[in-house]
């Protein structure tokens, strides 16, 4: 009788006993940190550059609050509709308490709508378009934008290259290419140069033929290119065999590695405003996180691997000094950031979350990105 | 524009158009013969670039031999496509051999996702395809005048491969009545997986000039060439070879003449091919070149 009765009563506890656990181990639960990125499709390099940067990062600190951060990767494919699909994904279904992403400007306005209504604070690495913090509470990140490059390269181009006469190409699918060449043309305008044309592609064109053939009669003395490494790649070589052989400034969407394995001998020479250079790297955490990286991956950091990491970095910050996990704290906590020593520099978040930071000119010699100078905000 | 800038263009534009046309040639083939829409033939094309850059840039190969060890092993390919996703449904409503054709397109698609990974990778390209010359202010590189010898000696073999040898009069047989054929005694699938290998070869000669040309390869490159060499099929008319070349160069230089005299519109150069699919599907669904197939 009274075995039966235990069995009985295990039969009905055992079952039960899962529903129970989380409220025991609450303490101990890890924060959960959604990342969505593109892992594949036309710009894959940066997702899986700045996926490498932010394990790395998560190894170096893998605790925040005395509990376990927990990382949750969703790829979005390099498509704005898939970028929306796996934000989605990450609040309903994984209920994740911060978002680190997306990589391009595009996607991360895709993302950044869902997250913002569901008041889960989100991260961008590398969204650089003015537009994606825009009226967004709950939306960040931690590289310059778009109208101060633009302006630096304007500068660059006007008074270091000595250019008057610029054509700019512009892969109008993507709204960070048509933002970063209007505030790029505005600026150059008003120093006293010229765009001469604006001529347009689309993400994924292969042939630029046509383009590149109008532009030989407009004879200008740069060409810009604020689009990403595999159309800026393409470019760079079509344009050198109609032996249109002016140089080429082109922007932080063209840093991966692709852009010189692709672009081979027509990227040679080529300047590009970015992020980071090891070279200019001052910050203990950066000396730290280049350490690491080296040794756990056989690679030295690059642009997109520090930005990877500084979004994790500001947002475990933001974290400890919340102390609390829900999404109002973190908010609060990541708009106050100030003065963070970050891989990538000295890292502000103003209340419109945008952070100040300064920029690097690049050139490619010899098969690899060289540090040319830096440029600090005015 | 002066007389030099449109020679450029139009030298542009065939090009990219005969480089439409010879992956053109591969497509229309197949359907000629087993009356099959190959969605995945822009896949196959794909497939056979990794091929030729895991030889040429992995194991060292010279590069002559990795093509053409690129090409044996993409009609391979073809063959087991069809041995394994077309063959059963062969007696099925041609609705399903369509389906079945885009299933394959996307497991090629994701496939190459997960085992080459999603970073596009720099494709080679030998010294002499490299060169740029000027003619009377023409600039003239090289591997597009290549690209379209390349294109009509294909042609010229298919032509050859189809009116002068057995098999190619048995493929034109099947073409006409398969059901017939059968009952003379000629193995009808053997027949149609050699011309599945056929077609993926020539997918393989085009996906590795057009990797040559833009020398960036990655899992989905294969979408667009394959789409834009289906519009090129249809405009050309369907099955027909010489219509696929048409199809092929007519699409090729109206897309760089639309950029050239009216850059605003750069941005939708696909979508004006596949307004012009759908032109010629309501207006002439025989194609220009007319319903002259093959058989």
């Amino acid at each position: 009788m009274s075995r039966k009765l235990i069995f009985s009563v295990l039969v009905f506890v055992i079952p039960c006993l899962p529903f129970f656990l989380p409220s025991l181990s609450l303490a101990g639960e890890p924060i959960r940190i959604g990342v969505y990125l593109p892992m594949t499709g036309p710009v894959a390099a940066f997702g899986q550059m700045e996926w490498a940067g932010i394990q790395a990062a998560h190894q170096m600190r893998p605790t925040v609050l005395g509990r376990q951060v927990e990382l949750v990767l969703v790829d979005e494919k390099s498509d704005r509709i898939e970028a929306a699909n796996a934000v989605s994904r990450l609040l309903k279904k994984e209920k994740v308490q911060a978002i680190i992403g997306s990589a391009t400007s595009s996607n991360t306005m895709a993302g950044a709508a869902l997250s913002e209504k569901a008041k889960i604070p989100m991260v961008s690495p590398t969204a650089t378009l003015p537009l994606v913090t825009q009226n967004k509470k709950y939306v960040f990140r931690v590289c310059f934008i778009d109208s101060f490059q633009g302006e630096a390269a304007a500068r660059f181009a006007y008074q270091s290259l000595r250019a008057r006469r610029v054509v700019v190409i512009v892969d109008r699918a993507q709204d960070y290419c048509v933002g970063l060449a209007s505030y790029f043309k505005r600026a150059f305008t008003h120093l006293g140069g010229k765009v001469v044309s604006m001529v347009y592609c689309q993400t994924g064109d292969q042939d630029f033929s046509a383009q590149l053939t109008s532009i030989l009669a407009s004879q200008p003395d740069l060409l810009y290119l604020p689009n990403y490494y595999a159309e800026d790649a393409l470019i760079a070589r079509q344009a050198r065999e109609l032996n249109l052989n002016v140089p080429i400034l082109s922007a932080d969407g063209a840093q991966a590695p692709e852009l010189i394995k692709i672009g081979g001998k027509a990227v040679e020479g080529l300047y590009l405003l970015a992020h980071f250079a090891p070279e200019g790297a001052a910050t203990p955490l950066a000396k730290e996180f280049m350490k690491f990286f080296k040794k756990t991956r056989r690679e030295e950091t690059s642009g997109f691997h520090a930005l990877g990491a500084d979004a994790y970095f500001v947002l475990l910050d933001a974290i400890k000094r919340a102390g609390r996990t829900d999404g109002d704290a973190i908010r609060t906590a990541l708009a106050s950031t100030s003065e963070f020593g970050g891989v990538s520099g000295t890292i502000k978040i103003g209340p419109d979350g945008n952070a100040v930071k300064s920029a690097v000119i690049l050139q490619v010699r010899g098969g690899q990105f060289k540090y040319l100078t830096i440029v600090r905000p005015w | 524009m002066d007389l030099p800038l449109f020679l450029q263009q139009l030298l542009n534009g065939i090009s990219l158009g005969s480089l439409y046309a010879l992956i053109a040639i591969g497509y229309t083939m197949v359907y000629g013969i087993i009356r099959l829409i190959n969605f995945a033939h822009g896949d196959i094309l794909m497939v056979s670039t990794y091929f030729a850059y895991f030889g040429i840039s992995v194991y060292a190969l010279p590069w002559w031999l990795s093509v053409i060890i690129a090409i044996l092993l993409t009609a391979l390919l073809g063959i087991l496509i069809d041995l394994g996703a077309y063959r059963p449904v062969r007696h099925a409503p041609r609705i399903s051999a369509l389906i079945t054709a885009i299933g394959v397109s996307f497991l090629l698609e994701n496939l190459g996702l997960v085992v080459f990974g999603g970073r596009p990778k720099a494709f080679y390209r030998p010294d002499f395809l490299d060169k740029t010359y000027e003619l009377g202010g023409v600039h003239v590189f090289s591997l597009s005048i290549w690209v379209p010898l390349v294109t009509a000696f294909l042609l010229a073999l298919v032509f050859l491969l189809l009116y002068r040898t057995r098999v190619g009069a048995a493929m034109r047989a099947v073409a006409k009545d398969m059901e017939m054929v059968q009952l003379m005694g000629i193995d009808v699938n053997r027949v149609i997986s050699l011309a599945f290998a056929v077609g993926s070869a020539l997918a393989a000669a085009g996906g590795i000039m057009w990797a040559m040309k833009y020398p960036q390869i990655n899992p989905l490159m294969g979408i667009i060439p394959g789409l834009k060499a289906f519009v090129a099929a249809v405009i050309g008319g369907i099955g027909n070879i010489h219509g696929a070349v048409l199809g092929g160069l007519l699409l090729g230089i109206t897309e760089i003449l639309l950029v050239a005299f009216l850059p605003s519109l750069a941005g939708y150069r696909d979508a004006f091919a596949f307004v012009l699919l759908i032109l010629i599907l309501l207006f002439r669904p025989t194609g220009l070149a007319g319903k002259d197939t093959i058989g």
